[in-house]
């Protein structure tokens, strides 16, 4: 396998930024869309997907290989489902206007 | 060559994840934001196939079709009351996935295991397990095919510890020595049985907390895959849905002013004290009572809970909204963090029934306005209204910022019967008197006030 080619403290680095992005950017999210606000994240994370192909790039053996492509699988659920779920549930926040009769 | 394109593909990618929850931020911007996360997750996927030159594209086809398969229809069809389990659901998929992966890589390095890489990857399998069967417990019980309420028995506490200290003894074995690999086995089951215990212990009004813990455990579990794997894509966009989780289960406590421990410890609604028993004349009212009320009432406020969802009571809701808009009232909602069964689900369920987003008022911002409001109407919504959140110190409720219904010159409370509600807690908000009671099936309830506005 492949030797770590960044160093550990790069990738701590890395982690810590994200964090305080992320934390910087979910406390702004208004609380209507805190539901589609999860599932977003959620299919965002599901970039795991990324991590269950490379591991199947190279499989030392079949279990390696099975968990790999069940792992896919169960990430690719999430990443069409997350997005579309989210997609649906934005379409539905409308403003007060047309749907009001005279 | 081709690989330094990646890694800038890589980088467009993260850029486009930390876009979309910045659009996230309003509802104008919400839907571009969704739109560049599935751009940034298609652009990572095509570069990794190519970069890593993955050669069984047959099985990745298949598994990608097989996720197709379960979740194009889960998308499309799926009533929008069964967003929390079908979010507790992708939570248990998405750690199974990482989980599995962390699995399927200590396998294939044994025996040239770092010790660092043993550490991250043995948390990462712990996370990933224990959320799996936590999300899945959790996803059963809001589905009600086990029951909601909290399994506590003796000794609860107890059990949990023992599977713990299994749980460390195994990951401290297998990190000082690697190739101890018939630890595995047992630190995998014993993470599962642990994320089991702990969300069989929390009953269904827990739910938005215990939902973004698991958000945040799912989130954190792929942050650490991306440094066994070396993947910064990978802990970018871990490590965003861990805020996300983290931060949501931190406005849930604060909702109900409680910690994280006494969430996942607590067995809330389980304990023996349930307030001062509120005592006094309970006045209920008829439709024809009720309608002459907000026929007269020039601001009518909603408060609904998880009653409400439970009755489908939301497109009739908006329709009595509508006709007293006409009747020339001034119409809010007043929602709660934690009314409902994750955080937001109110919100997304009026705004299913066509209520428009600027009519949904959070709970610090309504409560200003109670004095000056004639009537508010609870609707399915028990715990969050309950005045003993301020007036009883034995109460299991103290100090939980409530909707302060009970300021308004009115309420009328639509409820099935006098049960106390989910957890058992005595509410005294029945009792003031100010309050009206009317009995019945929420829905029906409403349906019965519009065709006395239709009528009348």
């Amino acid at each position: 396998m492949h030797d770590n080619v960044v160093p550990v403290s790069i990738n701590l680095l890395i982690f810590l930024l994200s964090a305080f992005l992320g934390l910087g950017l979910i406390k702004k999210v208004s609380k209507l869309l805190h539901t589609p606000l999860m599932s977003l994240t959620n299919a965002i994370s599901s970039v795991s997907v990324v991590a269950a192909l490379i591991v199947m790039a190279e499989p030392k053996n079949i279990l390696i290989l099975t968990l790999a492509t069940i792992a896919v699988a169960l990430a690719a659920t999430n990443v069409i489902s997350g997005f579309m779920i989210t997609e649906r549930i934005l379409r539905m926040f409308k403003k007060d206007n047309g749907g009001k009769t005279k | 060559m081709i690989e330094s394109v990646v890694g800038y593909l890589y980088v467009a990618s993260a850029i486009l994840f930390v876009l979309a929850l910045k659009w996230m931020s309003e509802v104008k911007t919400a839907r571009r934001g969704n739109w560049a996360g599935s751009l940034g997750m298609l652009i990572a996927i095509a570069a990794t196939m190519i970069a890593f030159k993955v050669q069984r594209t047959d099985l990745v086809i298949i598994a990608i079709a097989v996720g197709s398969l379960i979740g194009v229809p889960l998308a499309l069809k799926l009533p929008m009351t069964a967003v929390p389990q079908r979010t507790a659901m992708s939570h248990a998929f998405g750690a199974l996935a990482v989980a599995l992966v962390g699995t399927a890589e200590y396998y294939q390095r044994i025996p040239q295991i770092s010790n660092f890489a043993m550490i991250v990857l043995t948390a990462e399998m712990i996370l990933g397990f224990l959320t799996f069967t936590g999300s899945t417990v959790a996803f059963l019980k809001l589905q009600e095919i086990i029951p909601g309420k909290p399994f506590i028995y003796r000794g609860r506490n107890f059990v949990i510890g023992a599977v713990v200290a299994v749980i460390a003894v195994m990951a401290a074995g297998l990190i000082i020595n690697p190739n101890n690999h018939f630890f595995l086995p047992v630190l995998i089951a014993a993470a599962l049985v642990f994320g089991l215990l702990l969300v069989m212990g929390i009953g269904g009004a827990d739910m938005p907390t215990v939902i973004a813990i698991l958000n945040a455990y799912a989130g954190l579990s792929a942050a650490a895959l991306g440094f066994v794997l070396d993947n910064q894509l990978l802990i970018v966009a871990g490590t965003l849905d861990g805020a996300s989780g983290f931060i949501l289960a931190i406005l849930m406590c604060k909702a109900m002013n409680r910690s994280f421990v006494n969430v996942l410890f607590g067995g809330f609604g389980a304990t023996a004290s349930k307030g001062v028993i509120a005592t006094g004349d309970v006045k209920p009212i008829n439709i024809e009572d009720v309608y002459l009320m907000l026929e007269a009432a020039s601001s009518v406020t909603f408060v609904p809970g998880y009653g409400m969802a439970v009755s489908q009571a939301q497109q009739v809701l908006r329709e009595l909204g509508e006709l007293l808009e006409k009747n020339g009232a001034e119409v809010l909602y007043g929602i709660h963090p934690v009314a409902g069964r994750m955080p937001g689900h109110m919100n997304v369920l009026l705004a299913e029934a066509n209520v428009p987003y600027d009519q949904l008022i959070e709970a610090e911002l309504i409560n200003p306005k109670m004095p000056t409001t004639d009537v508010c109407v609870v609707i399915g919504a028990n715990d969050v209204v309950n005045p003993a959140a301020k007036e009883d110190k034995t109460s299991p409720l103290w100090g939980m910022p409530i909707i302060e219904v009970d300021k308004s010159r009115t309420v009328i409370v639509l409820k099935r019967s006098m049960n106390p509600g989910f957890a058992g807690i005595e509410n005294p908000l029945f009792f003031k008197d100010n309050t009206r009671m009317l009995f019945g099936d929420a829905k029906a309830s409403i349906q019965a006030l519009i065709s006395e506005f239709r009528s009348g």
